[in-house]
């Protein structure tokens, strides 16, 4: 993935030309034709990998949102959270609610957990997007470990056991529960796309624009006119549905979720495949996410689980080798290149 | 000294202590609607700072502003932004990582569009776009809009600013030394620019270059040491003692403003 990427940004951009290009080179047939050829190979996954490898593509997809909706606060936004793990788990426990109590189907799922997230994000982001910089890295770390630690004392979802006997989601109400793995990562997948394509169109937006605003220089902005509250504590809701979504679809890959998964490791790997993907773009973090994935779970299964550990080596390689991320390889390279012609 | 009935800003009485520092001294002080207006004094004389209270990025100790009739004292800096008193900043305060373009479109979506929509519109959004690129060839710097700013020069990104603040719609446009660090010939463009500016926009302007203070003030106040010292015409203020003194500590003319006026 990484490679065609690579590829597309040395051909969108001619070394040698003098006039300096914005960071999303315009090329929007071949950033196309890369976003389709990538969509493909996600869709035909089924078709190569057995159940386990494929449920483990459906959970990296399920982190991979996760990871979109920190990209668009840390990385967009310049708002380094460890707190979008609690609108994760507040997606993810209402659709194992609903699925056990109300209806299994997806979509159903899908809208009220993702409502659940923006609102439960809403209510925080109102005092936590009043700070900036570390005390707003530490308030959300501890609207984080207040959601795990809430979730786990409450006994009606299970307290710390969590919350099991998710029954599989079908798609409509009424519909055939997915319980053949491909069907149900497919649905995971198309609720990635959807969320996914929910971050790009928010990045081209207004807001999106507004929302550079802030990373780049919040005062400015503000003296030009603009209520700056207002577009972070509007952004910080959208991301909140966004995480919420997120785990939806984690719930319906695995009909689980229990304190654990909302835990600090997980935002924590969360903010590290960010900075992992490239902070600022919305596909690097997504790859980033599925190395986080590939090589905790995957990896570190050959190595008597010490994937955590693997991980930190990675991490610490990454930051040495990939300053600016997975994203950040293709300006490097080019970088070199028209250097030496 | 003329004075009409309704000054677009008066500035009543107005301190800005911090601790034991009184870096705003008790200026009274009112500008006329589509005024030229230029701030100057020595270094260290409080003119930015009285901007910075003026654009309500610093809370006055005491005293009172009010823009076009209306006491902003209490307004935060986006709601006096808003109601068309904007300002540049002296070191050149941009979005160094977005493309010019989108500087410009950041104020002019603040103006006539939505800027938290969280989608976009290609109607809309097209409008802004081109409102954008007229106020980047309003300032000479139609030829790289998708630069990134922090890619710019110095000259250029002061332009920039220029851009942003006309993209606000403003009334009134504070110009903290806009022409710091630029060449001689980008120094004749952004006199140019202000002098192209409508009559229904008022002007302030703090600046070192003299001649530029007197090639667009019709009205000059001294500030010295947090104090307005001297406020008139640029012929009464050159031949104001208490200006060269606080400029020069001496009352020559000549040293300060030439031989030749």
């Amino acid at each position: 993935m990484s490679a065609t990427n690579t590829l597309s940004g040395l051909t969108a951009d001619k070394p040698g030309t003098p006039k300096l290009l914005s960071r999303s080179a315009p090329r929007p047939m071949l950033r196309l034709l890369v976003a389709v050829v990538i969509l493909l190979v996600l869709v035909s996954l089924p078709f190569f990998l057995a159940p386990y490898p494929l449920s483990l593509a459906g959970r990296a997809l399920a982190f991979g949102l996760l990871v979109v909706s920190v990209d668009l606060l840390t990385g967009v936004m310049g708002m380094p959270s460890l707190g979008q793990v609690a609108y994760f788990g507040a997606g993810a426990y209402t659709a194992g609610l609903v699925g056990m109590h109300l209806s299994t189907s997806g979509v159903v799922q899908l809208l009220i957990g993702t409502l659940a997230g923006a609102a439960l994000a809403l209510l925080t982001g109102a005092v936590a997007v009043r700070t900036a910089g570390i005390v707003f890295l530490m308030i959300t770390l501890a609207i984080g470990e207040l959601a795990h630690i809430g979730v786990g004392s409450i006994n009606a979802v299970g307290a710390s056991n969590g919350l099991a006997g998710i029954p599989p989601v079908s798609v409509l109400p009424g519909g055939e529960p997915l319980v053949v793995p491909g069907y149900l990562y497919w649905w995971v997948l198309a609720v990635f796309v959807i969320g996914f394509c929910a971050a790009a169109v928010l990045n081209r937006s207004p807001l999106g624009r507004s929302m550079r605003g802030v990373r780049d220089g919040e005062l400015r902005l503000r003296a030009l006119g603009q209520n700056t509250y207002s577009v972070k504590l509007i952004a910080y809701t959208i991301a909140g549905g966004v995480a919420g979504a997120a785990g939806t679809a984690w719930v319906a890959q695995t009909q689980f979720i229990s304190p654990g998964d909302l835990g600090f490791d997980m935002a924590a790997f969360a903010l590290l495949s960010v900075v992992l993907g490239g902070a600022g773009s919305l596909w690097g973090p997504v790859i980033g996410a599925g190395l986080v994935i590939f090589v905790r779970d995957w990896l570190g299964g050959y190595i008597e689980g010490r994937g955590t550990l693997l991980l930190g080596v990675v991490f610490v390689i990454a930051v040495y080798v990939l300053p600016r991320g997975v994203a950040g390889i293709k300006w490097r390279s080019l970088r070199r290149k028209s250097s030496e012609s | 000294m003329t004075t009409t009935d309704n000054p677009i800003l008066d500035i009543r009485d107005l301190t800005l202590s911090f601790g034991s520092l009184t870096a705003v001294d008790g200026v009274t002080l009112r500008v006329q609607e589509g005024a030229r207006h230029a701030l100057i004094g020595p270094n260290g004389a409080g003119k930015s700072t009285l901007f910075g209270v003026l654009a309500g990025r610093l809370r006055a100790t005491s005293g009172q502003i009010f823009f076009n009739g209306q006491d902003v004292t209490a307004l935060s800096e986006a709601e006096r932004a808003r109601k068309g008193l904007v300002r540049t900043f002296q070191h050149s305060s941009l979005f160094l990582g977005m493309s010019v373009l989108d500087n410009v479109r950041l104020a002019v979506e603040r103006t006539i569009s939505q800027p938290k929509r969280p989608w976009p519109n290609p109607r809309r959004d097209r409008a802004v776009t081109d409102a954008a690129m007229t106020h980047l060839e309003s300032v000479g710097l139609l030829s790289r809009p998708s630069s990134l700013c922090g890619a710019l020069s110095h000259g250029e990104r002061r332009q920039v600013e220029v851009a942003m603040v006309l993209a606000c719609e403003p009334r009134m446009v504070l110009f903290d030394e806009p022409t710091a660090g630029m060449s001689v010939a980008e120094t004749n463009r952004f006199a140019e620019i202000v002098e192209s500016l409508p009559r229904k926009v008022t002007v302030v302007v703090v600046e070192h270059d003299l001649d530029i203070v007197f090639r667009l003030a019709e009205r000059v106040s001294v500030l010295a040491a947090g104090k307005l010292i001297a406020d008139g015409t640029p012929e009464d203020i050159r031949t104001n003692d208490a200006v060269q003194e606080a400029y020069l500590g001496t009352s020559s003319n000549d040293a300060l403003f030439g031989a030749a006026s």
